[in-house]
């Protein structure tokens, strides 16, 4: 691929243990139902209260693909361009619930570097961290992305 | 009951082309709030060395996990469809999606596990463009939870993935 000519952060600048800005993100029933027809993925449990409870679901939960695709915009707003992204595995350990009360959910992402794997490359490993309602909702959030 | 180990390695036709639409792209990313330029405006993502627009990294979700639904839906592996839920994903990238893309899905059965009587089923989906050149591949973990009350009438049998049941649901 081309060199980006937009520069986000150096690979030289970057430590272990550096952070990225974190992000919040909201959910509303709305916000589940504009993804679904978005990405085509209309499983009544994303926005259908009846059918999520008769399924034993607390509530409405928002897709995962949803939370995965909102908790990477903390590495792909980090370097500017999101082509950087090599690499980006979620686990889907909790469901984000979204109650139609009008507020919604919220899905905070944080993230930091965990490893400078190849100087030639520049590329970093970053953790991430995605929490709602105080649970974590992935688990083994990584992102390899290459920097400037 | 559990898959039939002699899937594992099989793969499946690739699937006929997706064609990248810019507005399709645009309508993603406008349902995640995500203003990144390069994904609406050509010549931002010009300005980043892309050809044409680029697709936020999960976007091939939709392409790869339409794909996997001839497996999933195979009857002669026997999946029960309606306890399928998404437990992992991840994306090995070559380079990001973009609009002109014509990109087909070759699907493979990586591993097939029994645990706990869930049957867990890893499914690889290759995505390659018109040229024939590797774009990305999707690893997707499926989880088909054991029947906790067989017999008992289960509601939900309407589509696969209800992501985010994952692992510690709490069946009381």
């Amino acid at each position: 691929m081309a060199e980006s000519t937009v520069t986000g952060p150096a690979y030289a600048d970057v430590e272990v243990g550096t952070q990225l800005p974190p992000q919040s993100f909201p959910v509303r029933r709305e916000t589940l139902v504009r993804y679904a027809g978005a990405s085509g993925d209309f499983n009544p449990i994303h926005w259908n209260e009846r059918f999520a409870r008769e399924v034993g679901l607390p509530d409405v939960i928002a897709h995962g693909m949803f939370t995965m695709a909102q908790a990477v915009r903390v590495v792909t707003d980090w370097v500017g361009d999101p082509g950087a992204v090599v690499d980006y595995g979620v686990r889907f350990t909790k469901p984000v619930v979204v109650p139609d009360d009008g507020v919604g959910a919220l899905v905070e992402v944080s993230g930091k570097v965990a490893a400078k794997l190849d100087d030639t490359h520049r590329t970093v490993r970053v953790d991430l961290t995605a929490t709602s309602a105080g649970q974590k909702v992935l688990g083994r959030a990584q992102a390899v992305v290459r920097l400037a | 009951m559990a898959l039939d180990q002699s899937f594992v390695g099989r793969s499946y036709p690739p699937t006929e082309p997706y064609e990248v639409g810019r507005e399709k792209i645009r309508e993603f990313a406008e349902a995640l709030g995500d203003t990144t330029p390069a994904y609406v405006d050509p010549d931002a993502a010009k300005a980043l060395g892309h050809p044409d627009v680029i697709a936020p990294p999960t976007f091939v979700f939709a392409i790869t996990f339409r794909a996997a639904g001839e497996v999933i839906q195979d009857e002669q592996l026997g999946l029960d469809y309606s306890r399928v839920v998404h437990g992992d994903q991840r994306f090995e990238y070559r380079r990001p999606v973009r609009a002109g893309d014509r990109l087909t899905v070759t699907s493979t059965i990586d591993a097939i596990k029994s645990l706990a009587g869930n049957d867990i089923l890893d499914v690889r989906g290759e995505v390659h463009d018109e040229n024939g050149e590797h774009v990305v591949t999707a690893y997707t973990k499926l989880v088909a939870r054991a029947a906790e009350n067989p017999g008992a009438e289960k509601p939900g049998a309407e589509k696969p993935a209800a992501e985010g049941k994952g692992e510690e649901k709490s069946d009381g």
